[in-house]
């Protein structure tokens, strides 16, 4: 249906798409992969904000999920000359040494086999409820790490693979996470995305009303571990390196500080985080070096940044529970009240 | 004719027995109460009733189908709907979602074809919209619709809980302690509400209430618990004069 509403979006989303064309036009290589990274945060960022947001799972693996999508993905686009450079230790298995397919399917597969994976560890711990889901979660995580760090055949191990292809620009990016953000507002919407927020705020009355709980909360970590597989995907082709150590727990903080500085729940305030902390992220880097204050200097300390990231959640648990965005959404019809509310200031 | 049997259900944690050898009987589109002392057990009925607790020994019968361990949403989903002592609704969430939510378990489209809206699916959430708006307008709380359910006054929130409740499309509704914390006014309306839902949504409705003006007022049938042992079941009026449950209420002489 074409209403005005519609056309609004329409427009919203093809004036972005003219923007990030003229950023990817304009932009030097180094700010091109921050609004790459961008654009991959956002697609974490909502699939972590699915799971711990929507539905209320406090998930913690999100990393591991990341690292099967970007294996598998990885594992499909290299070249065979490639694979055997990498695979020096250990041959790689027989079945992955000659396949070699495009970007697009190898991203969806690696997001399928994320999903296979969240799926079938989801099943036994979502009988756990909150911090012990939370621990079983971080748990899960780290051992999808070690087991990569040990499949030598299959992930090369701790060497990790190096020269995969760079497929992942600006249009790839955006484009998917333009498409994530028109999925999770339409899940929003859906009966299914209401049940997984009655879930969040009562599990008791949800299942009362005739929800199955289980089976709605392994749909939303099937969901989520499916974007973080795509996520993982695109991050891996930026990179050109993968290995498991990038996974660790920090990676999972990294997603997790967006969706609770953008208000756990809310679409629009993990998009506007998810941008902010990216850029702040590469634009605080000066902190990590040595800092000149004039009277004294600071000898470099690496993770200075995170410091800061730490103090700034902390700010924003204390004294902005709701997070940046409160529990508005960015829609049409908020910036409608805003505006009127400011013309009727004026007047 | 009855909707729901139980029989001889007993309940035990541990080494205390909850409920003990407890046969109901709740006759189709009857309106049937229990009462008791605190701690009695009524609300552990509730629970074994809806599947939140599986009973140690006997049967529960509902609408010629055993439900005894069963869990909680395929009871809702038979035809069982609930609402609780301590008000439990999606509180951050609109009043009109909070009905439509219920809906949820009668909708028989898959996640995708509800995330990429097929025509099918919008005909059936206009159906359901559709549905809860009439269900708002005949509890009287279509004027909150858009209103966050935790910013309802407390009558309001517990009529929400009852609306929410129909809208499974129930045909047995049970009512924790529905008139808790309202005052004789209210507690009045909401003995006419809990007739006229019984009628207009042809219910059977089973009731713990401590208010015994609205018990003895529209119940049909009483059972007393105390202890989890059922000392007596009846009219009212059998009720009011069974020394059995004044000593049970009020204590006796030694």
């Amino acid at each position: 249906m074409l209403n005005k509403n519609n056309l609004i979006k329409i427009g919203l989303i093809v004036v972005t798409g003219i923007v990030l064309a003229i950023l990817n036009a304009t932009l030097g290589r180094y700010s091109l992969r921050i609004l790459n990274l961008a654009g991959i945060y956002i697609i974490l960022g909502l699939s972590l904000n699915l799971i711990n947001g929507f539905t209320g799972l406090f998930s913690l693996g999100h990393a591991g999920f990341m690292a099967v999508g970007a294996y598998a993905s990885a594992l499909l686009t290299m070249s065979p000359a490639q694979k055997s450079v990498n695979f020096f230790v250990k041959p790689i298995v027989p079945i992955l040494a000659n396949v070699e397919i495009g970007f697009l399917p190898a991203i969806i597969i690696g997001g399928f086999v994320a999903a296979i994976v969240g799926a079938i560890l989801a099943a036994p711990i979502l009988r756990l409820k909150d911090d012990y889901l939370a621990i079983a979660t971080l748990g899960f995580g780290e051992i999808i790490r070690v087991i990569f760090t040990n499949t030598q055949s299959l992930t090369n191990g701790a060497l990790g693979l190096k020269g995969l292809p760079s497929y992942t620009n600006t249009g790839y990016t955006w484009t998917i996470a333009i498409l994530t953000i028109i999925f999770m507002f339409s899940l929003r919407r859906s009966s299914y995305g209401k049940a997984f927020m009655a879930i969040r705020e009562d599990e008791i009355a949800a299942e009362s009303m005739g929800i199955d709980l289980f089976k709605h909360k392994l749909l939303a970590f099937t969901i989520g571990s499916f974007f973080a597989g795509v996520g993982g995907a695109l991050l891996a082709h930026l990179m050109g390196t993968i290995d498991p150590l990038m996974f660790r727990f920090l990676m999972t903080f990294n997603i997790l500080l967006i969706v609770v500085l953008g208000e756990i729940g809310s679409i629009s305030g993990t998009i506007v985080s998810a941008i902010i902390v990216t850029i702040s992220m590469e634009w605080l880097r000066f902190l990590d070096g040595p800092i000149d204050l004039g009277f004294m200097v600071i000898h470099s300390v690496p993770g200075m940044r995170m410091v800061l990231f730490s103090l700034l959640l902390m700010i924003v648990i204390l004294y902005y529970q709701h997070g940046l965005m409160g529990q508005d959404e960015i829609t049409l019809e908020f910036l409608k009240s805003k505006l009127n509310k400011f013309k009727k200031k004026e007047a | 004719m009855s909707i729901l049997r139980t029989d001889s259900i007993t309940m035990k944690f541990g080494g205390l027995t909850a409920v003990s050898e407890l046969s109901l009987n709740i006759p189709t589109n009857g309106i049937v109460g229990l009462i008791g002392p605190n701690g009695a057990g009524k609300t552990t009925i509730f629970n074994m009733i809806t599947g939140v607790y599986t009973p140690t020994t006997g049967n529960i019968v509902f609408d010629k189908i055993d439900i005894t361990g069963m869990k909680s949403h395929l009871i809702t989903k038979n035809g069982i709907a609930r609402t609780f002592q301590n008000i439990r609704l999606f509180k951050d969430l609109t009043v009109l979602d909070n009905v439509m939510i219920a809906n949820h378990l009668r909708l028989k489209s898959n996640i995708m074809s509800s995330i990429f809206r097929t025509p099918d699916y919008r005909e059936k959430e206009e159906h359901i919209l559709k549905k809860s708006l009439q269900l708002l307008e005949q509890t009287g709380l279509l004027e909150y619709k858009d209103d966050k359910a935790s910013s309802l006054p407390y009558g309001k929130q517990r009529k929400l809980e009852i609306a929410r409740a129909l809208a499974t499309e129930p045909k047995l509704l049970l009512l924790d302690e529905p008139a808790a914390g309202m005052n004789p006014q209210e507690s009045i309306e909401l003995m006419e509400f809990v007739k006229e839902i019984r009628d207009a949504f042809d219910l059977s409705i089973l009731m713990i209430e401590h208010h015994m003006q609205v018990i003895m007022g529209v119940c049909e049938k009483i059972y007393v618990l105390d202890y989890g042992v059922n000392i007596a079941e009846g009219n009212p009026e059998e009720i009011q004069n069974n020394p059995k449950v004044i000593e049970a209420y009020l204590g006796v002489d030694e």
